[in-house]
């Protein structure tokens, strides 16, 4: 009979979203009031905010979704 | 140490944040404590080659098409993009919808029916060991060029980026996919390419979202590249397909659907075992073809992450970029670097890091990849047969592991050939050529003809190989041949490799065709479970409507057909 993992892969990545998703939001924050010294371009689009809510919003969800196994995951 | 490290830094395009630094470490140590995790339930063979085959429909659909998302196809398709344009896109269309859809409904069935582990070993089960023995050798020389490839691109986005040395990169990354394939075998593989498809998507959307906005939507970016470009038309589809000169590729409509459409993409689709392995490791055959549509569809959309990037480098760029051998001069970039020249003018700190993430993940799910397929033929098809017969399952497993190992070692051999050629998915190509074109003739009349033989299996493969082998060669030797082999003093390498893979594919289906008329079929009673009419296919007649692959793959299909109509 073949082993099982008893941890879905999809809680990983939903910890692992989260965490990017704070640590880029912290990053949009800290550069928010400088985007005109900014060395990359659309700067002013701030979308390391965007990006960073969008992935703690999607890291949530895997994390709540799949905190235990569901059969074949 | 500190100052070793620093000696082989060089000039890079940006310094990374502590951020974008932590994010990549992060993702590090996340993949290397999910090689050890996985570890702990690869104890027989079947467990570490084939991962149980207890996969979702979703997780083996995602690693299907993840499996195809490497570095290679990110990187290669974008410098492909910059050099020919948009109808690079076709890879991604009709060079790989019809033919997943081809192998979700009619050759999933046999491959999941025979039980086979390998591509190879439907081939042993149709045709006997000498077709089994030649594709198993040619498909484990291309997959350790292809692992090449990946490291490369590796090195190229950390030469780039972050400026390191080309050398020290194909060393280091190396090293990381060696420990945890070796670790978790095909069931680390795939969740790790999961995981790089997720990482991927929004490691790379950035670029499209803040490109488009910046050159005013479609039509801006457009107007740029058309302003940047006079004269050339990198924006259409198939409308400059009517004659060899008027596309940026030199190539003409009949190569892109004969030669890509059909001899490469059919190929590639349905007998490439690093992809079809992926499929074969679903829990059931419902899953694997409702798995393989699930990635098609995904696989539709990635030139919003790939072509568009190449496409937006045309329009934004303030420099020419050139091939990889006129790169002589400090500061000159080459085609190769286009999707990271994009990562890097788009991307701020925690975004940088995100992107470059998602294409050292890229570049380790495609190694691993490679890798973990490359085990599994060697052990099944080359060592098993041929050396050990008869050995326990334990010993196999080691087997498996330990080629994993080799097999990284010598593709960083490979890593330095890719260095001759104008663009790496040129590269692929070539080696796609060779391996892969030909295997499909082979395993498709197999399937659906019960008169091939099993001495026109073997034939019918090996001429395939000969015939794109000694074409490329006379086009290396006299590359004014290149009129006869894809029709037109026009054609740029691309074009030619897909010509190439026509004459392949036609050579091998010749040759098939022919050696089996004049020899002797195996018995009917031989061929169950193999050949189309003496296999009983699992009844899907108590599924409902909306879980029935054929409805999915309509839609798909619909799909394809509008996109291409859009983008004509």
């Amino acid at each position: 009979m073949a082993h099982t993992p008893t941890i879905s892969i999809w809680f990983f990545i939903g910890i692992l979203l989260t965490i990017y998703g704070v640590l880029i939001l912290g990053a949009g924050i800290h550069s928010y009031g400088s985007s005109a010294n900014a060395t990359w371009a659309m700067a002013s689009l701030h979308l390391q905010i965007w990006w960073g809510l969008l992935l703690i919003a999607l890291g949530l969800i895997y994390v709540i979704s799949f905190r235990r196994k569901q059969s074949g995951n | 140490m500190t100052a070793t490290l620093i000696a082989w830094l060089g000039p890079r395009l940006l310094s990374l944040s502590p951020v974008d630094l932590a994010i990549i470490i992060i993702y590090f140590v996340l993949v290397l404590g999910l090689g050890v995790y996985f570890s702990k339930f690869a104890h027989t063979g079947e467990e570490f080659f084939m991962a149980g085959r207890q996969m979702t429909a979703w997780i083996a659909g995602l690693a299907f098409i993840s499996a195809n998302l490497g570095s290679l196809e990110m990187m290669g398709y974008a410098a492909a993009t910059y050099q020919y344009g948009i109808i690079v896109g076709h890879a991604y269309w009709i060079a790989a919808i019809p033919a997943i859809l081809f192998l979700s409904l009619v050759m999933l069935p046999f491959y999941y029916v025979c039980k086979t582990h390998s591509v190879p070993g439907y081939l042993q089960l149709r045709y006997g060991e000498g077709a089994r023995s030649l594709s198993a050798l040619s498909f484990a020389v291309m997959t350790i060029l292809m692992s090449g490839i990946n490291m490369y691109s590796m090195a190229v986005i950390m030469k780039v980026i972050l400026g390191w040395n080309l050398h020290f990169s194909i060393w280091v990354s190396s090293l990381t996919v060696a420990v945890y394939v070796m670790a978790g075998g095909l069931l680390a593989a795939i969740f790790n390419e999961v995981l790089q498809f997720m990482l991927i998507w929004l490691g790379c959307l950035v670029i499209p979202v803040a490109g488009l906005i910046e050159t005013g939507g479609w039509n801006g970016m457009v107007a740029r590249i058309q302003a940047n470009f006079p004269g050339q038309d990198f924006t259409h589809m198939w409308r400059t397909l009517g004659s060899f000169s008027a596309n940026p590729m030199g190539i003409h409509w009949t190569g892109v659907v004969f030669g890509w459409g059909l001899a490469i993409s059919f190929g590639y689709w349905t007998t490439d075992f690093l992809v079809v392995q992926r499929v074969m490791a679903a829990k059931d055959l419902r899953s694997a073809q409702l798995g393989t549509i699930i990635g098609s569809f995904f696989k539709m959309m990635v030139p919003l992450i790939v072509i568009v990037p190449g496409l937006l480098a045309l329009a934004v760029l303030p420099f020419k970029l050139v091939p990889e051998t006129m790169a002589t001069t400090p500061g000159v970039h080459t085609y190769n670097e286009a999707l990271p020249l994009m990562l890097a003018r788009y991307c701020g700190p925690g975004l940088l890091g995100l992107g470059v993430t998602a294409l050292i993940a890229g570049f380790m799910s495609g190694m691993a990849g490679n890798v973990s397929a490359f085990a599994t033929v060697w052990t099944y098809d080359i060592y098993k047969p041929l050396i050990r017969k008869q050995a326990s399952d334990a010993h196999y497993l080691a087997m498996g592991r330990w080629c994993s190992l080799i097999g990284v070692f010598v593709s960083i051999g490979t890593a330095y050939l890719v260095m001759d050629f104008s663009s790496i998915i040129v590269y692929a190509q070539v080696i796609f050529v060779f391996f892969i074109v030909p295997m499909f003739g082979t395993v498709i009349l197999g399937m659906l003809w019960k008169r091939t033989t099993p001495a026109a299996g073997f034939w019918g493969l090996l001429a395939g190989i000969l015939v794109a082998f000694l074409l490329w060669l006379w086009v290396k030797l006299d590359p004014a041949a290149v009129r006869y082999v894809a029709f037109s003093p026009d054609a740029k390498d691309m074009a030619e490799n897909i010509y190439r893979a026509m004459w392949s594919l036609l050579a091998n289906v010749a040759v098939t065709v022919g050696v089996s008329l004049f020899t002797t079929p195996k018995p009917e009673h031989e061929l169950k479970g193999l050949v189309y009419g003496y296999t009983s296919i699992p009844s899907k007649e108590h599924v409902s409507f909306f879980q029935r692959p054929i409805v999915w793959a309509a839609a798909v299909a619909i799909g394809f057909v509008i996109l291409n109509l859009i983008f004509w």
